[in-house]
């Protein structure tokens, strides 16, 4: 089950026509895909689209009374290959993930169905992870778009043009049997906004019906000689007919403006950005009547030449504005000017940057610049917003330091912190150790306070990342991977893959149960009960599985067992790759589940004990080894109350859920005394009530006789 | 001039409701009459990070009086919001740093309370960013501010704090909303509605009212006239002797030797604290005061905290006393009257059991291996349970073993390093009276527990290694100063390490100032 239910946002999936759809991009795209009569849908968790797949998940009763069929595809990859049954089939079909991670892992079965060429709509739900928020490396998805000819959509972030992006991106899939991209920002994810709905569409053709009457075509097979006549198809018919749909159908927007002579040309998803620029610059007003001539591309690609021609004729100068790099729209755009003699000059990464965001503020310098040189007497409002960062209140040295940055991190009670306190205390024992990371909640740990790990290669990769250091000599390199990623791929790319190679080194499956960082979704070993899934599928078994003969299980919250098990894996005369399963429930998941419980056990009388770990301010010297060891958003700091002590002290505050870390590295790490565990007893039986009666006398005795004593002695 | 929307920012951390505020206020403008947009970038920043969402409402009448749609955008743009919040002061900070303030435009509503950040909390001493400078920033930076502890007045009503920004930003009048919207968005939420009522009419009102709450810093505390016991009326009369700069500070030091040990381990630290108090009344040849006092006031402190060094015997002492148990209670927030255990993690050393054995036999402990192997058996770690008879009675007894204390290695050990130590000072401080203050103040290095102890014993003996190379140098104390910074920016000391690389590179050199800072 995922972090967040979704029961609110599923009530608006049956949202009938003329009902107002109000919400945020992700879950319009998901109601517009219903009204298209989609009948498969899968895809692969992560941020911004994971919401998308948790609605779905949360949908199963809506998607089996339609006939939809729903899967939580094991990878982008799986994803990508379910798209196949759109190849003999008039079935439609969409998949999403977070891209371009998962596009790349995707592009073997997205190149195959591009060549193949569908005859059901497909569409691939991209959240682009691009500029701020992105918690991956920064590319574009465009260059998949081109290399294996699949046309993409970059629609305007408006929730009517979001579902009529969907809707078009289907018939525009049938029309030219190709498949299609709509690629979705971040902050287009997450927009929140209205359309007017429709009614969902059972799929007019079901697989069922498929499945009666296999259809079976050779020149969809990739093999040759069809994949020389699909390479043909793709030039021939599907590019031109692709072409013409984009034309006929007026996917992409026109804007006349009042000066001829200059213009804009821009991608669709940056339009409401844009147009805020040129209100700045006085060049618009707030309903989008822009008084320059604006060409907003609904489709980056294929581009209609047409269309270029007649925008840009008899124009001095026209402005491209594209966002990532390489600047493949410009380059394209060039050449359509070029062969049609055309003589606009084009401009684009001249006066915009070639990497990076393009934020408001960005936008506006470089329309500026370009109108300052074609066309200064638009007059626009040069004048840039104040903002108190330029007022001189501070100099901006001291505004950069007094801030301090806040990192990402592991969240409270995280069962993997305690593992990588262990590996902290190993390094202090043993040295520094090469670690291979991978994609998951544990790439926190390449973080303060850990700050480990020396490369990260990709979701699922961590093992497969160490794969050449497996040397003689020397300490055994130790690669970390998470439940989420094994699955994905781990057990073959890395395990596997050590099997075969007859690696020694170590590697670190981290199972906290779900797929924690994109939100909690179920995987295969995952224990919840989810009626519609197959879980408890053992990472232990299909470890040995493989072939690993040294495996063993810790519970990360046992330091020194996790500390022993580590030091003998990386000791061990054992030859072979060693794999230590280190399991852990997700602490937000499992506060999730327990916590109604307890509540719910208290209000009903039972006896129920809470624990919670605090530190003594008194014995705290302010040294703060514990935060360095453990780094917990609860283990926080505050000003000493002693009037002598200068340093902050240790403090724990009401958020802490009592998982034991504290004191386990207290313990490990032999540090200060401070730490105390409370435990809070909520309905107390007969015996606690007389128990706490005797103890409390006799310390209270004890403790009021030493008190007089002091009072004695005080000043 | 069309009309332009309404645009406002929040800044919240992972955790503190900035998704449900701004569902509210989406609630609330489309119940008001306007068009609202509302966007966010969560991605991994909801693990603990700080989101931005950003809100942008537009009249509806304006809308249809065009006939057309506005186009709203996606994120804040420097110079052109409305109104800020922020659930933390920091991440107030971060907002203009972020260029999100207007002078004179934007309204900032901004939480004071401090949620740390791991920078902060991870230091190795004081590393809390500049509270006062980060308020005064926000001062000068916003149109109008409202600034207070809305994270107290969450926990106050049993609420969080995004009622608390709510009732806020309700008072602020930011926003062209009635309060009404604004209590009927929560009731319509159905979630804790009484609380979260209570936090927003209090915000609300409090901002209405227009004080905000200001801490102002405690005067010091004059010397009592006299003493509760007429036995320790001598020790108030030579507090009241000393230089009027130290005597708050050396007050608490004799309240704390006394806790610690007895009055008599007072008059001890009084003795010491005089000696020092003697150099700065010094005169120099030329006729003028040595010192300013800043070495009494130093050594008052660093004294003070030297000689309660953290035994077994202090700790179990600290943790059977009333007082804590009080705390505690407060602290983990039990109710009235609700039974609680409490466990301590103990993992006292066989150096921390030889220290608290009478100083002989301590030491032939630590000589001999064959008895620290048998005691390093007893060294796994220990959960104590304090609040079951067995177990307070075990930490009482450890606590009773105060007054053999003075003959304890432990004693023996810091008493010895204390004498070096002021000696090393009263020598300084005639003719380096800058080098004997930092000196003093370099105790700071010495604390915590096991290893953490030792590691800042090992810095402070560094520093006092490099004292004649110093003593020879103009900067002498500003390097010491730097040298003690240096020792607290890493647990591995390769700060500390470069630091006197430098200085073995040029040890009679002056650096250059900028370098230095003198």
């Amino acid at each position: 089950m995922a972090e967040r239910s979704f029961a609110k946002e599923v009530k608006s999936l049956r949202l009938g026509a003329g009902a107002e759809f109000r919400g945020e991009g992700i879950l319009a795209v998901t109601k517009a895909l219903l009204q298209s009569g989609v009948a498969y849908v899968g895809g692969y968790q992560g941020a911004p689209v994971s919401h998308l797949m948790d609605v779905l998940a949360d949908a199963e009763d809506i998607l089996s009374e339609l006939g939809v069929h729903f899967e939580a595809s094991a990878s982008e990859a799986t994803a990508a290959a379910m798209l196949a049954a759109s190849i003999n089939y008039p079935l439609r079909g969409a998949v999403t993930w977070k891209s371009t991670v998962g596009t790349n892992v995707a592009s073997d079965a997205l190149a195959n169905l591009a060549s193949a060429g569908v005859k059901g709509g497909a569409l691939i739900i991209l959240g682009e992870d691009y500029g701020e928020g992105a918690s991956i490396m920064q590319e574009r998805t465009h260059a998949f778009a081109m290399k294996s000819q699949i046309w993409l959509l970059d629609p305007r972030p408006h929730l009517p043009e979001i579902v009529r992006a969907v809707e078009q991106g289907f018939e525009l899939s049938e029309a030219s049997h190709t498949p299609v991209m709509l690629m979705l920002r971040i902050r287009a994810c997450h927009v929140y906004g209205r359309f007017t709905a429709k009614e969902n569409r059972r799929p007019p053709f079901s697989a069922a019906d498929a499945l009666r009457a296999p259809s079976r075509d050779y020149g969809r097979i990739i093999l040759p000689p069809s994949t020389y006549q699909q390479e043909r198809e793709k030039i021939e018919q599907r590019f031109p007919a692709g072409v013409r749909f984009v034309a006929e159908r007026q996917m992409n927007d026109f804007s006349p403006g009042e000066v001829g002579d200059i213009g804009i040309v821009l991608q669709g998803g940056l339009y409401n950005n844009v147009l805020r620029a040129l209100e700045l610059l006085h060049c618009a007003d707030a309903f989008g009547t822009s008084r320059i001539p604006l060409y907003v591309l609904n489709v980056t690609y294929p581009l209609v030449p047409e269309e270029w021609v007649r925008f840009c004729t008899g124009k001095r100068a026209v402005l491209v504005i594209e966002e990532g790099q390489p600047e493949f729209i410009e380059q394209a755009a060039s050449q359509i000017l070029r062969k049609h003699e055309v003589s606009a000059r084009l401009l684009g990464k001249d006066v915009l940057p070639m990497a990076g965001e393009y934020t408001v503020d960005v936008l506006r310098r470089g329309i500026l610049q370009f109108i300052e040189r074609f066309s200064p007497g638009l007059r626009p409002g040069t004048q840039s917003p104040r903002t108190a960062k330029e007022v001189p209140l501070v100099p901006a040295e001291r505004l950069a330091t007094l801030i301090p940055a806040r990192p990402s991190g592991l969240c409270t009670g995280c069962p993997e912190r305690p593992f990588f306190a262990a590996m902290k205390l190993l390094q202090r024992e043993m040295g520094p150790l090469h670690i291979s990371a991978d994609i998951g909640c544990h790439s926190f740990a390449t973080l303060p306070p850990f700050n480990m790990g020396n490369s990260i290669m990709g979701y699922g990769l961590g093992a497969a990342g160490a794969s050449a250091f497996h040397t003689e000599g020397g300490r055994r390199a130790v690669a970390v991977m998470g439940d989420g990623g094994f699955w994905h791929n781990g057990l073959t790319s890395g395990i596997g893959n050590a099997v075969f190679n007859r690696h020694d080194d170590v590697t670190v499956i981290v199972d906290n149960n779900y797929s924690a960082a994109t939100g909690g979704q179920d995987i295969p070993s995952s224990r919840s009960a989810n009626p519609h899934r197959q879980g408890n599928n053992s990472i232990v078994d299909a470890v040995r599985g493989v072939g690993v003969k040294w495996v063993r299980r810790t519970r990360t919250y046992d330091m020194q067992g996790t500390l022993k098990v580590l030091r003998e894996a990386l000791t061990t005369g054992l030859r072979g790759p060693k794999v230590i399963v280190a399991e852990g429930e997700c602490q937000l998941n499992r506060q999730r589940r327990v916590r109604p419980l307890m509540k719910k056990a208290i209000q009903e009388g039972k006896r129920v004990v809470r624990e919670r770990f605090g530190v003594d301010a008194d014995t705290c010297t302010g040294d703060h080894s514990c935060i360095r060891l453990s780094g917990c958003p609860s283990l926080t700091i505050r000003k000493s109350s002693d009037p002598l002590r200068t340093d902050p002290v240790a403090y724990v505050d009401n958020s802490c859920v009592g998982c034991g870390v504290c004191g386990e590295v207290a313990h490990a790490a032999v540090l200060c005394p401070s730490f105390y565990r409370a435990d809070l007893v909520y309905n107390p039986s007969r015996w606690d009530r007389i128990l706490a009666r005797v103890r409390g006398s006799v310390i209270g005795a004890l403790q009021r006789r030493s008190e007089r004593r002091r009072l004695r002695h005080a000043i | 001039m069309t009309p332009r929307p309404i645009k406002l920012c929040i800044a919240a951390l992972g955790g503190q409701g900035g998704g449900v505020l701004t569902e509210w206020l989406v609630e609330i403008a489309e119940a008001e009459g306007y068009l609202a947009q509302s966007t966010s970038v969560p991605g991994v920043a909801q693990r603990t990070g700080a989101t931005i969402y950003y809100l942008e409402f537009f009249p509806r009448a304006e809308a249809q009086r065009a006939g057309r749609e506005p186009i709203m955008a996606l994120m804040p743009v420097p110079g052109d919001v409305d109104c800020v919040v922020a659930s933390e002061l920091v991440e107030a900070g971060r907002a203009v740093q972020r260029g999100l303030i207007t002078p004179g435009k934007t309204t900032l509503i901004a939480s004071s309370h401090r949620s740390f950040v791991i920078s902060e909390k991870s230091a190795m001493g004081q590393g809390m960013a500049d509270e006062r400078e980060i308020a005064q920033l926000l001062r000068a930076g916003a149109g109008r501010l409202v600034l207070f502890d809305m994270d107290a007045i969450a926990e106050q009503h049993h609420s969080v704090i995004s009622s608390v920004l709510l009732g806020a930003i309700c008072g602020s009048g930011a926003l062209p909303f009635g309060r009404d919207a604004f209590e009927a968005a929560i009731k319509r939420s159905g979630i804790a509605v009484a609380g979260n009522l209570a936090a927003f009419a209090d915000a609300c009102e409090r901002v209405l009212r227009g004080n905000e709450t200001t801490s102002s810093a405690a005067a010091p505390e004059a010397i009592p006239a006299s003493a509760r016991s007429p036995a320790l009326q001598p020790l108030l009369d030579r507090l009241r002797r000393l230089p009027e700069s130290a005597r708050s500070l050396a007050l608490e030091g004799v309240r704390r030797t006394i806790d610690y040990q007895d009055p008599a381990y007072a008059a001890l630290y009084l003795t010491r604290l005089e000696r020092v108090a003697a150099l700065d009344e010094q005169q120099s040849p030329r006729g003028t005061r040595v010192g300013d006092d800043a070495l009494t006031e130093t050594v008052a402190r660093s004294l003070a905290l030297w000689m309660t060094f953290e035994d077994t015997i202090r700790v179990a002492d600290l943790k059977t006393r009333s007082a804590r148990f009080t705390r505690i209670r407060e602290e983990i927030r039990a109710e009235e009257g609700q039974i609680f255990a409490i466990t301590e993690f103990m993992k006292p050393r066989v150096a921390e059991i030889a220290g608290t054995l009478p100083a002989a036999i301590g030491a032939s402990v630590l000589r001999s291996s064959r008895v620290s192997g048998w005691l390093a058996r007893w060294t796994r770690g220990r959960r104590i349970r304090s609040s079951t008879v067995s177990g307070f009675l075990f930490l009482r007894a450890l606590a009773g073993a105060k007054r053999w204390r003075r003959g304890t290695l432990r004693y023996r050990e810091e008493n010895g390093r204390i004498e070096e130590w002021l000696a090393r000072i009263e020598r300084l401080a005639p003719a380096h009276y800058g080098l004997a203050v930092e000196l003093a103040r370099a105790q700071r290095l010495i604390k915590g527990y096991g290893e953490t102890h030792e590691r800042g014993w090992r810095s402070f003996s560094t520093l006092l290694s490099q004292l004649d190379v110093l003593a020879a140098r103009a900067d002498g104390a500003a390097l010491l100063s730097r040298l003690h910074e240096a020792a607290l920016a890493d647990e591995e000391g390769k700060a500390l390490a470069r630091e006197l690389a430098a200085l073995r590179e040029s040890p009679q050199g002056r650096r250059p100032a900028a370098e230095t800072g003198v």
